[in-house]
C-alpha cells in the first residue's frame, strides 16, 4: 500500500509490527505545519485559562472524583480553599481530597464535609479545626493518613488515582513548565516556596493536571519541577500563598532551652553511634529538638574533620547553612521548611530537588531515603516497645502529621526519637499510645531531656554510647520518672466508630484513630 | 542534701511564683538552684510563692542539686515566714539578700535554729549565704563571712549595689572592682565560696563569658545565671584547660604515690610539692571530672 | 478555719492553675474545673484539690472553681491552699 507521499508500503509487515501507515486512515497533516513565530505560539498554544472554574470544566471534573493538592505552602497555603471554593459553588459532590498535607489554614473544609462537598480525605496529617471535626465523627468514611513516602507509591502504583490535581506554583509560564523557586531574580513578587517534591508525584501520574501561579514568566521557565508535558492548564490567580508562613509551626527554629538540651544530648548519641564517619549522610525532621540537632552536630563535624555526603527530606535554613560551609555535600530537596531553604535551592548547584517518589518510595532501592545513615525524628508520644505516634495529641485528637516518619524511620540505618519527657503535665513516654504510626523496631534510641534509652535490638549502640560515659536508662525507667512526676494518666475514652486509619509506608493498615468521646 | 563543701560553678534563679520553670529546673546541670522569695516576687504574691516553693521543694526529686531559697529580709513582713517555711521544706541553703553587717546573718540563723527545733531539723543542719549588694556589706565583707559556720558563700548582687553607689554597670565592670575583689578576699580568708552576681542579657553570649572569665581569674567559684542557656558557658569558662589537667594529674600522682610510700613529702621531678600546690591540683582535677573532660578511672 | 471573703490564687500561665475560693450554703466540697489535660488528669486534680481543701479543716461548703493549665500536682496544692489562707483571711500557716 502506498503512504501518503506515495512510497509502497507492504502492507504484511506493518500488520505484523502493528504499525499503522503514514497518512492512511489517519491524515497527519489536519493541523498543517505551525508557522508562527515562537512568541506567537507562546500565545496561541498557551495552556492558560481564564478561571479555576473554566480549568475544572475543561478537565472534566466529576461527582466522586478524586482531586489532590500540596502542602508546601504548609500554613501559608491559599491554593486549597480558593479551589474548594469553586468546586461547592459549581455543585459537585462526594469528592476526594487527597493533600499531601492539611494544616490549620484548611479549617474551611469543615463546610465543605458538611455540604457534601467532600467525602473523603486522604493526608499526612491534619490540624486545628478540621482535625478536630474529624476527630469528632463529622465524616462517614475514615480519613486514610499516608506517610510521605507511602502516598508517593501509592499514587505511582495506581492504588490511588487522582483524576484532577491542583498544584499551586510560584512561577510558571504558559505551556505549564512550574517552579518552586524563580531562577531570574530580577523577576518580582515570586511567593517561593522551594522544592515542589511531593507535586510532582501528583502532576506526574494524575488524568489531568492544572497549575495554579501567581507568575506567569516568560517561556521558557527552564528549570522547572513540573514539567510541561505533565500539566493540561494553567489558572492565573492574585495570590497562592505566603512563603513567610511556611517555617511557622511544626518547623520554628528554637530558641527553648529543653528543645536545646535535647538536641545537644542527640548530637552526642549521633557521634558515638558508629555511624558519625567521613561520609555519612543525615536527614533531621520538623520539629524545634530534631532541627536544632545540626547546630550541635556541625561543631562536632568541624572539630573531627567530617563531612556528610549529603542531607536528605525537608531542608532548613540550617542545613544549607552547613552545605555553604562544605561540611555537607549534596542537598536532596523533597521539601523546604523555610525561605532560607528555598533560596538555596535557587542559588546552590548542589542543592537538588527530588519528587517523593525518589524521596521515599518504599519499593525501590533507589530511593534515597534507604541510603541515609541518620534520621532525627520527632515524637508526640512514644511507647516502651518504641512504637511512635506523630498523629494524636494526649486527649486522642487528631493534631499531627505523620510525614515521612515511618519511612525515613525504617530506612535509616540509624534512627533518633527525640521527645521531652514531658509536656506540661502530658507524660511522653507511655505504656501504650493511642496511635501508632512508626513501627518501635525502626526505632534506635530515644533522647528526652532527661535521660537516654537505647532499642534492646540495638545492644552494640548502647554499649558504644555507655562507652563514652553517657547514661543509657531502660525505656520503662524514663516511662517511671516521667509517671512519678506528673502522676498515672487515666486511659482516654474512644466510641467504636473509626474516624481515621494510618497506613504503613506500604500501604497497609498500622493503625486506625476511633471517634474522642468529650 | 545540705552540703557545706561542693562545685558551685553556676546557680540558676528561678523565680519563686512561677511554677512552669520547677518541675524540673535541675535537668539542665546547673550546680545549684535558686529559689526565688525576694525580688522576682510582688508584694502580693509573696503568700503564693512562699506556698509554692514550699510545695516544689517537698515534692519534687531535683536530684543532687543543691537547693537554695532566696528569703525575704527579716525586717519586711515575709522573711520571719519565709525561714520557717524554707526550714521546713528542708531548703539546703538560705541565701539572706542585702546582707551589710554580720548582725543580719546573726540574726537570721537564730530564727533558723529556731525553725530546725520546731521541725525536727538537725540544728546547724539549714545552710547560710550571704548576697552582698551594698557599699556597708562590701566594706563588712570579712566580717560578714566569718559571723557564722553556717555559711557557705558571700555572693555580690550586682544591681541592687550599683543603685547604692550610684553608678551603672559597665561592660567592663569597672564599677564592681573593688566589690569583687573584697569580697573573694573575705571569702578566701572566711574558707567559704565566692559567687558573683548575674549577667542578665540572655542573649549576649559573649559578654557572658567575659565576666564570667573575669571572675574566674579574680578568684571565684561561680556565676548566677537567669536562663538555662548560660549554664554551659559559664561551665566551660570555670573548666580547666588540657593544660593545667595534665600538670595537676602529675602532682596528684605524686600524692598518691607519697601516701604509698607512707612518707609526707611529696616530690616531682625531684622538687618538693607544696601543700597549696598540692589543694590546687586537686580541684582541677575534679573540676576536670565534673566538668566531663576527664573520667574519675583516668585519675 | 472559717472562709470570710472570696479569694483566687494563681494564674493562667503554663503549668499553672488558678484557683477561685467562695463560701458555699450546703456543706462539702464542689470543686469546678477546666483544665487542659482533663481527659488525663481531671479527676486526680479534682480529689488533689478536695484533700487538700479538706486537710486545712475548711469550716461550711467550700465552692472551687479552677482553670487549670496543666499544674503538677503539688503546685495545684499550692494555690488551693494560698487561696484558702486568703479567703479565711488567715496567716496561720502550718507546714
Amino acid at each position: 500500500m502506498k503512504n501518503l507521499i506515495g512510497h509502497e508500503i507492504p502492507e504484511q509487515v506493518a500488520e505484523h509490527l502493528g504499525l499503522g501507515i503514514y497518512g492512511v486512515n489517519v491524515d497527519p497533516r489536519v493541523e498543517g505545519k505551525d508557522t508562527a513565530s515562537s512568541s506567537e505560539k507562546e500565545q496561541k498554544r498557551s495552556k492558560v485559562v481564564g478561571s479555576i472554574e473554566e480549568a475544572v470544566r475543561l478537565c472534566g471534573l466529576k461527582d466522586g472524583m478524586t482531586i489532590s493538592f500540596h502542602h508546601h505552602f504548609r500554613n501559608g497555603d491559599h491554593v486549597l480553599n480558593q479551589v474548594m471554593e469553586t468546586l461547592a459553588r459549581m455543585g459537585f459532590k462526594n469528592l476526594r481530597v487527597a493533600s499531601s498535607s492539611l494544616t490549620d489554614v484548611h479549617a474551611p473544609l469543615v463546610e465543605h464535609i458538611k455540604n457534601g462537598v467532600v467525602t473523603h480525605i486522604e493526608s499526612s496529617g491534619c490540624r486545628g479545626k478540621l482535625a478536630d471535626a474529624i476527630s469528632h465523627g463529622i465524616m462517614d468514611e475514615p480519613v486514610i493518613f499516608r506517610s510521605h513516602g507511602g502516598r508517593a507509591a501509592t499514587i505511582a502504583d495506581g492504588k490511588l488515582h487522582i483524576d484532577v490535581a491542583f498544584l499551586g506554583a510560584p512561577v510558571c509560564d504558559v505551556y505549564g513548565n512550574a517552579s518552586g523557586v524563580c531562577q531570574d531574580e530580577s523577576v518580582e513578587g515570586v511567593a517561593e516556596c522551594g522544592s515542589l517534591g511531593y507535586a510532582k508525584v501528583d502532576a506526574q501520574f494524575a488524568d489531568k493536571t492544572i497549575i495554579l501561579t501567581n507568575k506567569i514568566i516568560k517561556y521558557p521557565n527552564a528549570v522547572q519541577s513540573i514539567e510541561g508535558t505533565w500539566v493540561n492548564y494553567v489558572v492565573v490567580l492574585d495570590d497562592i500563598g505566603d512563603p513567610a508562613k511556611i517555617s511557622s509551626g511544626a518547623a520554628r527554629f528554637t530558641k527553648n532551652p529543653r528543645d536545646l538540651l535535647i538536641a545537644e544530648m542527640a548530637a552526642k548519641v549521633i557521634v558515638n553511634s558508629g555511624y558519625f564517619r567521613n561520609d555519612f549522610s543525615l536527614q533531621t525532621g520538623s520539629g524545634g529538638a530534631s532541627l536544632a540537632v545540626t547546630r550541635f552536630l556541625a561543631q562536632y563535624m568541624r572539630d573531627q574533620h567530617i563531612t556528610a555526603r549529603f542531607a536528605l527530606g525537608g531542608i532548613t535554613g540550617q542545613i544549607v547553612k552547613l552545605h555553604e560551609e562544605g561540611l555537607i555535600g549534596t542537598i536532596w530537596d523533597v521539601q523546604d521548611f523555610d525561605v532560607e531553604a528555598a533560596a538555596s535551592l535557587r542559588r546552590n548547584p548542589s542543592h537538588h530537588e527530588i519528587d517523593g517518589i525518589l524521596y521515599a518510595t518504599p519499593f525501590n532501592r533507589g530511593s534515597v531515603l534507604n541510603h541515609l545513615d541518620v534520621v532525627v525524628l520527632s515524637a508526640l508520644e512514644i511507647d516502651v516497645n518504641f512504637n511512635v505516634n506523630v498523629l494524636t495529641g494526649s486527649d486522642g485528637v487528631i493534631r499531627g502529621a505523620i510525614g515521612g516518619h515511618p519511612d525515613t524511620a525504617k530506612g535509616a540505618s540509624l534512627t533518633v526519637i527525640v521527645s521531652p519527657l514531658i509536656r506540661g503535665r502530658i507524660p511522653c513516654v507511655r505504656d501504650r499510645v493511642d496511635t501508632i504510626c512508626t513501627d518501635g523496631r525502626d526505632c534506635d534510641v530515644l533522647v528526652t531531656d532527661v535521660g537516654i534509652a537505647v532499642n534492646p535490638s540495638r545492644p552494640e549502640i548502647r554499649e558504644r554510647l555507655s562507652k563514652v560515659g553517657l547514661k543509657i536508662y531502660d525505656i520503662h525507667e524514663l516511662k517511671e520518672m516521667a509517671e512519678k512526676v506528673v502522676g498515672k494518666p487515666d486511659p482516654l475514652e474512644f466510641t467504636d466508630k473509626v474516624v481515621a486509619v494510618v497506613t504503613a509506608p506500604d500501604g497497609t493498615i498500622m493503625d486506625v484513630i476511633h471517634e474522642v468521646v468529650d | 542534701m545540705a552540703q557545706k563543701q561542693r562545685l558551685r560553678r553556676t546557680m540558676m534563679f528561678i523565680p519563686g511564683n512561677n511554677p512552669g520553670m520547677m518541675r524540673d529546673a535541675h535537668i539542665y546541670g546547673s550546680d545549684s538552684l535558686m529559689f526565688d522569695l525576694e525580688d522576682s516576687v510582688s508584694m502580693a504574691e509573696k503568700d503564693a510563692a512562699r506556698e509554692l516553693v514550699y510545695q516544689a521543694l517537698k515534692t519534687i526529686d531535683y536530684g543532687s542539686t543543691e537547693i537554695v531559697v532566696r528569703i525575704n529580709p527579716l525586717d519586711t513582713p515575709y522573711g520571719r515566714a519565709d525561714v520557717e517555711a524554707m526550714v521546713a521544706a528542708g531548703a539546703h541553703v538560705l541565701r539572706m539578700p542585702k546582707t551589710e553587717t554580720a548582725k543580719d546573718i546573726t540574726d537570721c540563723e537564730a530564727v533558723i535554729e529556731e525553725m530546725e527545733k520546731k521541725y525536727g531539723r538537725p540544728v546547724g543542719d539549714t545552710l547560710m549565704m550571704a548576697a552582698i549588694e551594698g557599699a556597708l556589706g562590701v566594706i563588712n565583707a570579712y566580717q560578714i563571712a566569718t559571723s557564722s559556720k553556717r555559711l557557705i558563700g558571700i555572693a555580690l548582687g550586682a544591681e541592687d549595689f550599683c543603685a547604692n553607689m550610684k553608678c551603672q554597670r559597665t561592660l567592663s565592670g569597672a564599677e564592681l572592682q573593688l566589690a569583687r575583689q573584697t569580697i573573694v578576699l573575705a571569702a578566701r580568708a572566711a574558707g567559704i565560696d565566692a559567687l558573683d552576681t548575674v549577667y542578665s542579657d540572655v542573649n549576649n553570649e559573649e559578654q557572658l563569658r567575659y565576666e564570667a572569665q573575669l571572675v574566674k581569674d579574680l578568684g571565684f567559684d561561680g556565676k548566677s545565671v537567669i536562663n538555662p542557656r548560660q549554664i554551659a558557658p559559664v561551665h566551660e569558662v570555670f573548666a580547666p584547660t588540657a593544660k593545667a589537667i595534665e600538670k595537676a594529674r602529675k602532682v596528684v600522682a605524686a600524692i598518691k604515690e607519697a601516701e604509698a610510700r607512707g612518707s609526707g613529702v611529696i616530690s616531682l621531678n625531684g622538687k618538693m610539692v607544696d601543700k597549696p600546690v598540692a589543694i590546687r591540683a586537686q580541684r582541677v582535677i575534679e573540676l576536670a571530672i565534673i566538668s566531663g573532660i576527664i573520667s574519675p578511672e583516668e585519675v | 478555719m472559717k472562709i470570710s471573703t472570696k479569694a483566687e490564687a494563681g494564674t493562667l500561665e503554663s503549668g499553672d492553675i488558678h484557683v477561685e475560693v467562695e463560701s458555699k450554703e450546703e456543706p462539702g466540697v464542689e470543686v469546678d474545673l477546666d483544665s487542659t489535660v482533663m481527659k488525663l488528669y481531671g479527676r486526680q486534680i479534682t480529689n488533689v484539690i478536695k484533700d487538700t481543701v479538706k486537710e486545712l479543716g475548711v469550716d461550711g461548703g467550700v465552692l472551687i472553681t479552677a482553670t487549670d493549665k496543666g499544674a503538677l500536682d503539688c503546685t495545684v496544692r499550692a494555690r488551693v491552699k494560698t487561696a484558702i489562707y486568703r479567703a479565711c483571711e488567715s496567716k496561720n500557716y502550718t507546714w
